[in-house]
């Protein structure tokens, strides 16, 4: 096998620290641009996973989830987006602590 | 003639109904008018029919028009009249009409004249309804209407807030006889199908044998009733009380004629009460117990209202005793009798609080016998009658229920042994009211003196307790024969001695003090035993325990709905939850997110724990 030979275990280690750190982003931060961020790093820390699962089986499988990943987060931003400028047109901030009109 | 009837007790309605709709708008002369001219009226239509009796003794019975019809229930608003019924009517009306004549005088200063004279006029005709009813219905609506007016003229004076609670007292005591009076007419019906006076004696007589539980269940229910109507024991507590009336409205109501309703009843039902001997014994040793119980009472109270209410328990409980025994006409003969006197003695003892500034307190009188002759000689003339000194009412009646009570069967030398005990403490405590009150130092100046409204009716009721033994009631068709058989001469002479070694201790006692007790009196026990007797044997106190604490407990657990308290719990318990739950939805994102990582890593630990 040519190139690097990084072992399965250390890019799970980055991926699942990715995904924690992505997790913690989404559950400390209140500006909605921030928390978008936040899911952003989730995804691409699953996706880290994937490939490096494929690369280590010899399988294709984890490359066309990574297509799948991407083109989800893709539309995951544009309907984010989308729901930022209406954040911020109705409550005048990104705050999202100030979104809890479903407060029961 | 005969007609005419209804009118006796519809006159003094229609005068009473007349003194309530005019109150405010007619004079003081006026209303005196109607309200003694009324009774006045019904004790001359009493007297003529009584004549017209006399002349042709026949019972009749007359229906004015029928109360109700439901099925084939249909009790009229009939009359029956008969011996029994004409005494009766006599002594409502004649006493009754001495009594209103007394009140013009009495209640003169008193703001609420008219509303007075309209409860009387009410009390009389409802009287009059009780006794002249040929069926038991129309004499319970007579019963509870005298039991009403009674509660309205014992709270005569209802400012002040001790009358009002002696009033309902009156009136709640009397109900639970009357409770069981009911329950006693429902069973006679249910048993019997009518509750028509005449027929039910002859019903009873086809259908019951002597000694069958069911007319002994009757008789007892309907003497619940009369012991409560009656003050006899042990629901005698009302009447002491029931003084806090004006003195008249005492005499007439609780001396005379209303209290006396349950030797009445008693005696009208007779035939049943021949089929229950079981019961008769109840009533003789009622009556035994309840004269005997008063007559201590007396002898210790300070209050010469009190000391007459004992006294009357205690004479009726004499009525009851001779009612047992089976001498009906002794006992409606004492019944007559004692009106006279105790209304006598009442109505003195009235004009006596009448010009003493409303004292009540014997030992705050004594000398009255110069001053108050008049009241004097009424009191005098009324204790003798009431101690039955011989040649008095009094001693007719008593001396006929004493020997007759000897006669009986069985326990009757034991009755007639309590009911000398009781004569002897009538004497003494009859007189020690005279010799205290009307001898020895003067302690109080009579401010007023006895007009004419009030010598009248003192005079008139002076010759009645007097000569009204000679009276020979016409009750001999009503009743059954009494055994003519006189008993032994040493009974006879010691039941006339007895009531005059009792005037003979009074005397030494408490006139010429040659007997001295204070030594006595002032020893530990006795000083006990005497606040037992001045408080009533304690009943009052026990009634107050056994009843009325636990009842006012009961109210007050009760007013805080302890029923309730489980069904307030569960709302209580899904408040709380929904007040959690709805916590939960904070609508923050964030915290969703956190409490979702939190499940899962709940999740994520379980499932590594297990695996």
């Amino acid at each position: 096998m040519e190139g690097l030979n990084i072992p399965l275990n250390h890019i799970l280690l980055v991926s699942s620290l990715l995904f924690a750190i992505g997790l913690l982003g989404l559950m400390i931060r209140r500006n909605i641009i921030f928390i978008l961020m936040s899911l952003e790093v989730m995804l691409n820390s699953a996706a880290l996973a994937f490939v490096a699962a494929g690369a280590h089986w010899g399988q294709p499988d984890g490359q066309i989830v990574f297509m799948f990943i991407l083109s989800v987060a893709a539309a995951e931003v544009a309907v984010g987006l989308g729901l930022v400028l209406q954040v911020q047109r109705r409550f005048k901030s990104l705050d999202m602590d100030n979104a809890d009109r479903m407060r029961g | 003639m005969r007609e005419l009837i209804g009118l006796i007790a519809f006159i003094p309605l229609l005068s009473s109904v007349a003194l309530i709709l005019g109150a405010g708008r007619l004079s003081r002369i006026v209303i005196g008018c109607l309200g003694v001219g009324s009774v006045g009226v019904a004790a001359l239509l009493t007297a003529a029919m009584g004549l017209d009796f006399l002349a042709n003794p026949e019972p009749f019975q007359v229906t004015l028009w029928t109360w109700m019809q439901v099925a084939d229930f249909a009790p009229g608003v009939a009359i029956y009249f008969d011996g029994l019924t004409l005494v009766m009517m006599s002594v409502i009306t004649g006493v009754g009409f001495l009594i209103h004549l007394f009140s013009t005088e009495f209640m003169e200063d008193d703001i609420s004249y008219a509303r007075y004279f309209a409860y009387l006029n009410m009390f009389v005709a409802a009287m009059l309804i009780l006794v002249m009813a040929d069926n038991l219905l129309l004499l319970y609506l007579g019963w509870e209407g005298v039991g009403v007016c009674s509660y309205l003229l014992v709270g005569f004076w209802y400012q002040n807030s001790a009358n009002g609670y002696a009033a309902r007292k009156a009136f709640i005591v009397t109900r639970i006889g009357d409770t069981a009076m009911a329950l006693g007419l429902f069973l006679l019906f249910t048993e019997l199908g009518t509750l028509d006076i005449q027929a039910l004696g002859v019903a009873a007589n086809a259908k019951w044998q002597v000694g069958d539980n069911m007319p002994l269940l009757a008789c007892m229910l309907i003497l619940g009733g009369a012991v409560g109507k009656s003050a006899q024991l042990p629901l005698h507590t009302w009447l002491p009380d029931a003084m806090a009336g004006p003195t008249p409205v005492s005499a007439l109501i609780h001396a005379a004629t209303m209290v006396t309703a349950g030797v009445y009843l008693i005696a009208r039902t007779h035939e049943l009460y021949l089929l229950a001997p079981i019961a008769m014994i109840a009533v003789a040793l009622v009556g035994l117990t309840t004269s005997l119980m008063a007559a201590f009472t007396a002898l210790t109270q300070r209050d010469i209202k009190r000391i007459l209410a004992y006294s009357t328990i205690s004479q009726i409980g004499y009525m009851f005793l001779a009612l047992g025994v089976g001498a009906w006409s002794a006992g409606i003969f004492h019944l007559m009798t004692h009106a006279f006197f105790k209304a006598l003695l009442f109505l003195s003892s009235g004009a006596i609080i009448h010009c003493l500034h409303h004292e009540h307190d014997i030992f705050k009188m004594g000398g009255l016998r110069s001053r108050m002759p008049v009241t004097f000689w009424s009191f005098m003339i009324g204790s003798a009658a009431l101690a039955a000194l011989p040649m008095t009412s009094g001693f007719f009646s008593k001396d006929q229920i004493l020997l007759q009570a000897y006669q009986m069967h069985g326990i009757g030398p034991w009755l007639w042994l309590g009911g000398l005990v009781g004569a002897l403490l009538t004497a003494i405590y009859s007189f020690r009211l005279v010799f205290v009150v009307f001898f020895g130092q003067a302690n109080t100046e009579p401010d007023k003196h006895t007009g004419w409204r009030m010598a009248v009716p003192l005079s008139l009721l002076c010759v009645l307790a007097l000569l009204g033994g000679w009276i020979i009631i016409p009750v001999a068709e009503v009743f059954p024969v009494a055994s003519d058989h006189h008993p032994a001469f040493w009974v006879e002479a010691v039941s006339i001695a007895v009531p005059l070694i009792g005037v003979a201790i009074a005397y030494l006692v408490f006139y010429s003090r040659q007997l001295r007790l204070e030594g006595l009196v002032k020893a530990p026990l006795m000083q006990k035993i005497q606040h037992f007797w001045f408080s009533g044997w304690g009943i009052d106190w026990l009634y107050d325990r056994v009843f009325v604490k636990p009842y006012y407990g009961l109210a007050r657990v009760l007013k805080s709905e302890p029923v309730d308290a489980l069904y307030n719990l569960i709302v209580r318990v899904n408040q709380s939850l929904n007040h959690w739950l709805s916590e939960g939805q904070s609508g923050q994102m964030r915290r969703y997110i956190a409490s979702m990582v939190f499940g899962l890593i709940v999740l994520l630990a379980i499932l590594v724990g297990v695996l």
